[in-house]
């Protein structure tokens, strides 16, 4: 087993009344990528958002249980969330830069950070951010047009720029290819393994080829049982062995397509 | 139900292995009676039922890549296909020790006809038997069947060592026939691996359904420990 880059014990996240994550105990590898996978509605994105206290947004949400991360529980109170979040960062489904210039785009998380170098520190931290999300050569001749003039593909790898700028030591990523084109979901899943040999990465994805192809270990969430509405994981392993002999017959079922 | 395709083209490959298991199984004991009868004839047509041997094999890794490809089987499936990619192989394999034999009569054709050693006939019978209940194992999905074949390999085996000791007696009765000897000792051999791919078959089997890859070969220690 790897070294852990987070630790989650007992977890349960409610919204209002309803119970929508139970009981996770899961430990998520250092500089390895772990997939999320399981049916829609069974809390893969609620989870990955605990991870980096995303969900407290989110009006009505609970968290119980602890996450250790770099040895402290990321929910005991006199933890700041947004350090947390700096240091544990998120990449969204949706391409979301911001309407400004892709230099900014990158700029922005070091300035709110208080980012207090020269203009030529801030260039080169901007360039080696955008060279980490493999992005550099296709926008060093265009650094101050808009982040929105880029494609899809491109616009989601200046996210992920930007999300490296901050130097997280964790990326969570939520359905990141999902609304891009099969080459440029290449690209991304390339990028991703790159990136795990400076961060660990997360990633909630629909698509089981996508985790078999990207992940190192993957993480199967199911309902709690029939009836009951509360997702939990069931089965975490290494990837191969989840989509060559897993062991719960539920994850069978799922990952062969019986499921449903 | 999405996989409905997937499952109608898993079960269409399981019968074409059937269709080649039936093809390798006539041509073992063709290639044993051509020889028995020095039939010129018939061993040529065990070398073209060779060929429609290795041209079914390929279909059958034909059609499982391009279901790996389409499909993007997974877990009990995707070791499923694997297998049926290594049994039909072992299958070409077996074929190939049947062509061997042909071969074998064409060649003995110069020597002076005799009676065929008892075992080697008894050998075919015993291999292509085991073969047929490994195959019905394999598309059957049956582990224990699995689990228990190998072990008749043993008779196999002591078939062989019983044809080898009847030809060095043969030989050293009549150094004359240590032409014809030889050749049979090969056809023997051909038989002794046949069956020995039969255990291969068998390990593929548990590993279809079980995930686990076994060695299968059961050695004379093990069998005596068993029976204590």
């Amino acid at each position: 087993m790897d070294p852990i880059a987070l630790e989650i014990r007992n977890l349960r996240v409610y919204y209002d009344d309803f119970l929508a994550i139970k009981d996770v105990n899961l430990s998520i590898p250092k500089n390895q990528i772990t997939a999320i996978i399981g049916p829609s509605g069974v809390g893969k994105s609620t989870l990955l958002r605990a991870m980096n206290r995303m969900n407290e947004l989110v009006p009505g949400c609970r968290t119980e249980g602890e996450i250790f991360f770099d040895g402290v529980n990321i929910y005991d109170p006199k933890v700041d969330p947004v350090e947390v979040r700096r240091r544990i960062g998120m990449v969204f489904q949706k391409p979301n830069p911001f309407p400004k210039s892709i230099y900014e785009n990158v700029a922005w998380g070091l300035r709110i950070n208080g980012f207090r170098g020269s203009r030529s520190q801030m260039d080169e931290m901007v360039e080696q951010a955008l060279r980490a999300a493999a992005l550099w050569d296709e926008v060093k001749d265009k650094l101050h047009q808009s982040g929105l003039s880029l494609s899809g593909g491109q616009q989601q790898r200046l996210c992920i720029a930007r999300a490296v700028a901050l130097q997280p030591e964790i990326i969570l990523l939520d359905e990141p290819a999902s609304a891009l084109d099969p080459i440029a979901t290449l690209k991304i899943e390339e990028l991703m393994r790159e990136l795990k040999k400076d961060y660990t990465l997360v990633i909630v994805t629909h698509n089981m080829q996508q985790a078999a192809r990207v992940s190192d270990y993957t993480a199967m969430m199911m309902l709690t049982s029939q009836g009951e509405r509360s997702g939990t994981v069931i089965e975490f392993d290494r990837t191969k062995t989840i989509f060559t002999n897993p062991r719960d017959k539920r994850t069978e079922d799922y990952v062969t397509g019986r499921f449903g | 139900m999405p996989r409905k395709l997937l499952d109608q083209e898993l079960q269409r490959l399981k019968d074409e292995i059937l269709v080649l298991g039936v093809m390798v199984e006539r041509s073992v004991l063709d290639a044993v009676e051509a020889l028995r009868n020095r039939d010129h004839k018939m061993a040529l047509r065990i070398l073209e039922l060779d060929q429609k041997i290795n041209a079914q094999r390929f279909a059958i890794e034909k059609d499982a890549i391009a279901l790996i490809a389409t499909q993007q089987p997974m877990a009990r499936d995707l070791r499923l296909l694997t297998a049926i990619l290594a049994v039909s192989a072992e299958l070409e394999r077996i074929g190939d020790y049947a062509k061997g034999i042909a071969q074998i009569t064409l060649r003995m054709n110069e020597l002076p006809s005799s009676p065929l050693i008892g075992g080697i006939p008894r050998m075919a019978q015993k291999a292509t038997d085991m073969l047929h209940r490994a195959l019905s194992a394999f598309v059957n999905e049956d582990t224990a069947i699995a689990q228990a074949l190998p072990r008749e390999d043993d008779e196999v085996d002591a078939l062989y060592l019983l044809v080898q000791q009847q030809l060095l007696h043969l030989i050293q009765q009549n150094p004359q026939s240590a032409e014809r000897a030889n050749w049979l000792l090969w056809a023997a051999h051909n038989l002794e691996r046949a069956a020995d791919r039969v255990t291969n078959i068998c390990e593929r089997t548990i590993y279809a359904v079980t995930g686990e890859m076994v060695e299968m070969d059961v050695s004379w220690d093990e069998l005596k420990e068993e029976n204590q």
